[in-house]
């Protein structure tokens, strides 16, 4: 049977699941992230390098410890959803994450950060018209996924539209894309990269990679990597052997006369929770 | 070197890329912040204070976390601050050239470990606030630090780690994709 669209319970479970799945994100770095910045700490050769990199495990330690957020950005939340086919894409969805949102910045708290794009006025709870993004796909069960995304790493993401013959300008448009961010997005950074698509769904693809997880790259990944750790920016720009802890690539069709790629980029907080939403 | 403030000449002696440790008291203030206060005025003395680049997160009066903000959305919106005796702006990521030549002389830029706001709030503690209605983030909030653990970035002779680290990067990339 189609569960109810207006059904309160079901926009209530999914409300409490957002904001517990908010909570585990912005409190406890994912364990994939935690050992790749270990293994950072572990190989890095400069010694203000280390230090940065020390600093950033003791307070992902104190965060936990405290139970408060990792980051005082606490970012905005980009939401993905899985739906079951018994379940109704409906409103219902989209208002429980909206009130998950609202229940996670007061109980956490989260920083406010949602403001009107024009007259920057703050609606002192993370929601506004049209934020969070939720994005559905089709799924066995009900689950609740947030990437809560701060603004450094967002402000110095990048689009190109490339031409179909600059295939093997894909390096250099991503080492490029962290050489102008310099320090400015607090790297480590792990980059989502979208390779393909139209303009929008490439900068879709980039944040969807930044779920993947970051304990294996492909060939081409590690390419990429490695093109941006050659530029030696190293932890919070101060330089350094560790500038990208990950290259996440994700790739869909695209025209004939097109080669869209975005960069996402992401802080070493890269933040990320899913939780099935109990029914 | 440990800092305290009120500072003064003895941040001339700093180099990018030494350590410190500072106490005593800092001011938050992000790009709202920082018109008002082109607009009002500085609410606190200027003379030998400290401007902290950050948006905390504060419940019930007490402050949650507070690690850096990216420091150079702030560039062109500095000066007045270092014209009016501020000695000292911690932040993340490093600040432009017209900052750096304003430093000159006169104070430094130091470099927080950015996204470390569990471990800054552990030596901070909330002390007052001005300008609460511009929002939790863009408020300036007056903190207490205790041995804040920082790097020099910027220091008062034009040096600058984090243009120094952009360079050899400049020239890796170059040298890597053949751009002449």
């Amino acid at each position: 049977m189609m569960v109810n669209p207006a059904d309160p319970t079901l926009s209530s479970a999914l409300a409490d699941a957002t904001a517990r799945a908010l909570a585990e994100a912005e409190i406890r770095l994912p364990p994939d992230v935690l050992a790749a910045l270990r293994r950072a700490a572990a190989a890095e050769r400069d010694e203000i390098a280390r230090r940065e990199l020390g600093n950033i495990l003791e307070n992902i330690a104190l965060a936990e410890e405290r139970q408060v957020p990792i980051c005082q950005d606490t970012g905005v939340p980009v939401v993905y959803l899985t739906l079951p086919p018994d379940i109704a894409f409906s409103p219902a969805l989209f208002e429980g994450v909206r009130e998950g949102v609202r229940r996670a910045t007061a109980a956490i708290p989260l920083r406010p950060n949602v403001v009107d794009p024009l007259t920057r006025e703050n609606t002192g709870d993370n929601t506004g018209p049209g934020m969070p993004a939720v994005h559905v796909t089709p799924g066995d069960r009900l689950t609740v996924t947030v990437l809560p995304k701060g603004a450094g790493s967002e402000n110095v993401s990048r689009i190109g539209m490339l031409l179909p013959s600059q295939a093997k300008e894909i390096p250099r448009f991503v080492a490029e894309t962290m050489l102008l961010a310099g320090g400015k997005p607090c790297p480590p950074v792990i980059l989502g990269v979208g390779i393909g698509g139209t303009f929008d769904m490439a900068a879709a693809l980039a944040k969807e990679a930044l779920l993947l997880p970051v304990d294996t790259m492909d060939d081409y990944e590690q390419e990429l990597c490695d093109a941006v750790n050659a530029l030696g920016i190293g932890p919070m720009g101060l330089g350094g052997d560790t500038t990208a802890l990950a290259v996440k690539v994700k790739r869909a069709a695209c025209h004939t006369a097109s080669l869209p790629v975005a960069v996402n980029v992401q802080c070493w907080a890269c933040r990320r929770a899913t939780v099935e939403v109990e029914r | 070197m440990n800092l305290k403030t009120p500072l003064g000449d003895e941040v001339l002696d700093l180099r990018a890329g030494d350590t410190v440790t500072l106490s005593g008291t800092i001011y938050t203030a992000r790009d709202e912040a920082h018109l008002r206060m082109m607009e009002e005025g500085i609410p606190f003395d200027p003379e030998g204070a400290v401007v902290y680049h950050c948006g905390p997160v504060v419940q019930d009066g007490r402050l949650v976390v507070a690690g850096p903000t990216t420091s150079a959305r702030m560039n062109a919106i500095t000066g007045f601050l270092i014209d009016a005796g501020v000695r000292a702006l911690v932040g993340k990521g490093g600040m432009g050239p017209e900052v750096v030549e304003r430093l000159r002389g006169r104070g430094v830029y130091l470099a927080l470990t950015g996204g470390c706001a569990a471990l800054a709030a552990d030596r901070m503690s909330l002390s007052g606030v001005y300008f609460e209605d511009l929002g939790m983030a863009e408020a300036v909030w007056v903190i207490q630090i205790d041995n804040l653990p920082l790097t020099v970035g910027i220091d008062a002779h034009g040096g600058d780690l984090f243009r120094a680290v952009r360079e050899k990067a400049k020239t890796q990339f170059h040298q890597r994709f053949n751009i002449r």
